[in-house]
């Protein structure tokens, strides 16, 4: 058939040309990366896999929002990079002696990126507005304790509490409490931030990139890059190949499988712990588990190790309630820290349940990768001390919405962590925290050591009484602890002096540089 | 009255286009409010539970969410009549912007799609039908299956990886480079994920091409017409090819009209800010005006380019026309 010779014959002519201009395009591109990767040394490319939800700091919770925006704005306290509280837009801070008020002051020559003066009276309009119900803003009840703020004159700034607080300074460190500009409003900051931080807001389009630029006027050293360009790559192994490309420079995982791809040649990747745990969750007003030793025959039943293991790859490590370096719980002190199943028996036996109990149990699908595989797990190690978890697997809208409204008797759930034990658990465990509902557990000791713990403000008598809560906590099996994991650091080999930390934050950006 | 309506091709056309738009409308809108939560929670997450009544009411005022919902449905549509298409919060831009900005991308991604599927599918299409069931007709059923069952997730990360791992090379990790700012890293940016795509496609439009061209060849005129000992090249082409670019063009149109909403995935792994992913992240941060507006004008786009695949066959083939 001479026919098909012609198709043929055609059919790979436009196959040549095709590759020819793929070859073409090709040979445009490998000329082209070196230039654009690295210009000038001091512009880096950060690989994130979502665009910042709201660049409004009061309301930013979202992961991406707050590690943009806390490279702008200003707070008046700082974490430095072992969590530690540090002076930021206060110099300095002193407590009177009934602990019943805090005299800050402010530090001077501090200019907002639109060239107004950094004053006490932004300070009192950040706070009050924080405050303020309708603004909505995410921190307003940490400063709970705040019954006033007074600005006496331009450069202090006095707070009057109705009871002693020493969660305070670590408090005021986190975004939420950002230092707004007082003729600022928040309809202008959703398009244009205006900040006292070491970059400062160039330019953003949406869903694609958000870049910042070195502040020169910054009140502490100024940063050494001269951009940074937070590039959005939704894929994390689209941001593997970005790196391998030399299209970006840094980024962060949490998956470790995709971290392991990224090592290769001039990608180097730091584990760091994470602040943010993993628990069982029991809510301790319902059904079986309002009684202690049905939770402790759970808490007995399960090892914690075979949790890490099996979910999570063994990427992580077996925590307590707290897990700040400062005030980290041990976990050999606590009922069971092997499993048992004897006790288990004992316990369940205790509550006059040894034929077993049922209990419902919330997981979300698709927040975090390990939450089904964690669940899975528990449910096969709880079925040999014969307490049944009747998985039910949630999308994760969904399960936020049962979390929110309490409806679970047991939720799967990644918590976020916070430095201070007070702000990470006085929401959850005394009785009138706002999360308090949601947590399923108080306790007049409970009660009593949190207020403890924020009267006091000797750290070795905090750390006393936060060892306390813990230990209140797992002698009751409020929760059951399991493990915090590792996030993962990739970078470039030209790049210098970053530093990850366990809160997660980027704030080291600011002594970064790229060779 | 009525009657006389729908004898009218045209206004036919366009009145049932129009109740399509507004069932999906209607769908749209009623499936984004039965997915649990809201941007709210989307945006908090956990944290919503610490908010305060007043709070809550604060932030559900803020978002249009304190409205009964028959009240946000007619204000939406209502709004659409004025070409306002809502608002993203999230963006802070209008729905409408964020639209002209994203549909030209997958526009322009469908069209070299196409284009590379026509490419590959339409002579290895004639390949196969050249010769019914022998080696080469195997080779062109094996590439149209390969096309037809690899995903397109699993071929985007595999040519990621491997041209990214081993040559360093990996247009789209750069920004994202409009045609008319830089056409050069456009055309590399959308190389990679149109041959994807491409791929996919022209598995149907192989098997369309095999199928039509064996129809055709098998009619009187085309024997009569090699009886009168026209050149078999000519005869390939004019006549069998001419023929069989009725179906081919119909498959196409419908093709490039799912293409227009389902290049989600190639977007997403590619980075190509499309209309495709900008429906995706509305849905994941619940941005209900954008994710109605967005899915509606991709409806829209459907419609329109399956009327053009009509008119175009119209043009092709006589026969139509004469009905």
């Amino acid at each position: 058939m001479q026919g098909s010779t012609g198709a043929r014959r055609t059919s790979f002519g436009i196959f040549s040309i095709a590759t020819a201009v793929a070859l073409t395009l090709t040979g445009c591109a490998v000329s082209n990366s070196p230039s654009t990767g690295n210009a000038g040394g001091g512009t880096l490319v950060v690989g994130v896999t979502s665009d910042p939800d709201t660049l409004f700091p009061w309301k930013a919770t979202q992961f991406q929002s707050v590690n943009v925006l806390q490279n702008i704005y200003g707070t008046l306290t700082e974490f430095d990079t072992d969590l530690n509280v540090v002076p930021g837009l206060a110099e300095s801070w002193e407590t009177s002696e009934d602990g019943l008020s805090v005299t800050f002051a402010l530090r001077q020559g501090v200019t907002y990126a639109d060239g107004s003066t950094f004053g006490s009276e932004d300070v009192k309009f950040s706070l009050e507005a924080i405050m303020t119900e309708e603004t909505a803003a995410v921190a307003a009840s940490s400063l709970a304790s705040v019954t006033a703020v007074d600005a006496p004159d331009e450069n202090t700034v006095v707070l009057t509490l109705s009871a002693a607080d020493a969660a305070l300074p670590a408090n005021l460190a986190v975004l939420n409490m950002a230092m707004l500009s007082s003729d600022d409003t928040e309809e202008a900051l959703n398009t244009t931030p205006n900040g006292t931080g070491p970059f400062l807001f160039e330019e953003r389009t949406a869903s694609q990139s958000i870049t910042l630029a070195k502040n020169d006027a910054y009140w502490g050293d100024t940063a050494k890059l001269d951009t940074v360009e937070f590039r959005v790559i939704p894929d994390e192994s689209s941001i593997v190949s970005a790196m391998q490309g030399g299209n970006v420079q840094l980024a962060v995982f949490d998956d470790a499988v995709v971290a392991q791809t990224a090592e290769t040649g001039n990608v180097t990747v730091e584990a760091t712990p994470q602040l943010s745990y993993h628990a069982l969750q029991l809510n301790a007003t319902r059904g079986a588990l309002t009684d202690v030793n049905v939770r402790l025959a759970l808490q007995c039943s399960i090892d914690r190790q075979e949790v890490l293991d099996t979910a999570a790859l063994g990427e992580g490590e077996i925590t307590g309630p707290i897990t700040s370096p400062a005030y980290r719980s041990d976990t050999s002190d606590r009922p069971c820290a092997e499993r048992d199943l004897d006790k288990a028996a004992d316990y369940l036996a205790k509550a006059g349940k040894s034929d077993g109990v049922t209990i419902n149990t919330i997981v979300s699908q698709g927040e975090y990768s390990t939450s089904v595989n964690e669940a899975q797990n528990l449910k096969s190690q709880a079925a040999e001390a014969g307490i049944t978890l009747d998985i039910e697997v949630l999308e994760s809208g969904a399960f936020v919405d049962r979390w929110i409204a309490a409806d679970f008797d047991a939720a799967v759930a990644l918590n976020g962590g916070r430095p201070d034990p007070d702000g990470m658990y006085g929401r959850y465990f005394t009785s009138t925290g706002n999360l308090n509902q949601v947590a399923g557990y108080s306790s007049p000791e409970l009660d009593e050591l949190f207020a403890a713990g924020k009267q006091s403000s000797d750290p070795e008598e905090r750390k006393e009484i936060y060892a306390q809560v813990s230990a209140e906590l797992e002698n009751n099996a409020a929760w059951i602890w399991l493990f915090t994991s590792y996030t993962y650091t990739a970078t470039t080999s030209d790049v210098e002096g970053f530093t990850p930390m366990t809160n997660g934050s980027l704030q080291s950006l600011r002594t970064t540089s790229v060779n | 009255m009525l009657r006389r309506l729908s004898r009218n091709p045209i206004l036919r056309r366009i009145l049932s286009t129009f109740a399509t738009l507004i069932g999906v409308a209607v769908f749209v809108f009623i499936m984004l409010r039965a997915i649990p939560g809201n941007q709210i929670t989307a945006g908090l997450g956990t944290e919503a539970a610490a908010l305060t009544p007043t709070q809550k009411a604060a932030l559900e005022a803020y978002y249009g969410l304190d409205q009964p919902l028959v009240i946000q449905f007619f204000s939406w549509i209502g709004n659409l009549f004025t070409g306002n298409l809502g608002f993203s919060a999230r963006a802070q831009e209008s729905v409408l912007s964020l639209t002209a900005q994203s549909l030209p991308v997958t526009f322009e991604l469908a069209i070299f799609s196409i284009v590379l599927a026509l490419a590959i599918g339409i002579p290895l299409g004639m390949l196969s039908a050249s010769r019914p069931d022998s080696p080469r007709d195997a080779f062109g059923q094996v590439v149209g299956l390969a096309g037809l069952s690899i995903p397109a997730f699993l071929l985007a990360t595999t040519l990621l990886a491997v041209l990214a791992s081993s040559f360093g090379y990996n247009p789209n990790g750069e920004g994202f480079a409009y045609f008319f700012d830089n056409p050069l890293l456009n055309l590399q940016q959308m190389m990679l994920p149109s041959i994807v795509l491409g791929f996919g496609i022209a598995a149907p439009i192989m098997r369309t091409t095999r199928t039509a061209v064996l129809e055709i060849r098998a009619n009187d005129f085309v024997r009569t017409a090699r009886a009168k000992g026209i050149p078999s090249r000519r005869l390939q082409f004019k006549h069998v090819l001419g023929n069989a670019l009725v179906p081919i063009v119909t498959m196409t149109g419908l093709q490039f009209g799912y293409l227009l909403g389902g290049a989600v995935v190639v977007e997403q792994i590619f980075s190509v800010p499309g209309i495709g992913r900008q429906v995706l992240l509305g849905i994941q941060q619940k941005e209900y005006a954008l994710v109605q507006s967005t899915v509606l004008v991709i409806a829209l786009a459907f419609v329109i380019v399956n009327l053009l695949t009509d008119l175009l066959y119209r043009l092709i083939d006589p026969r139509v026309r004469a009905k």
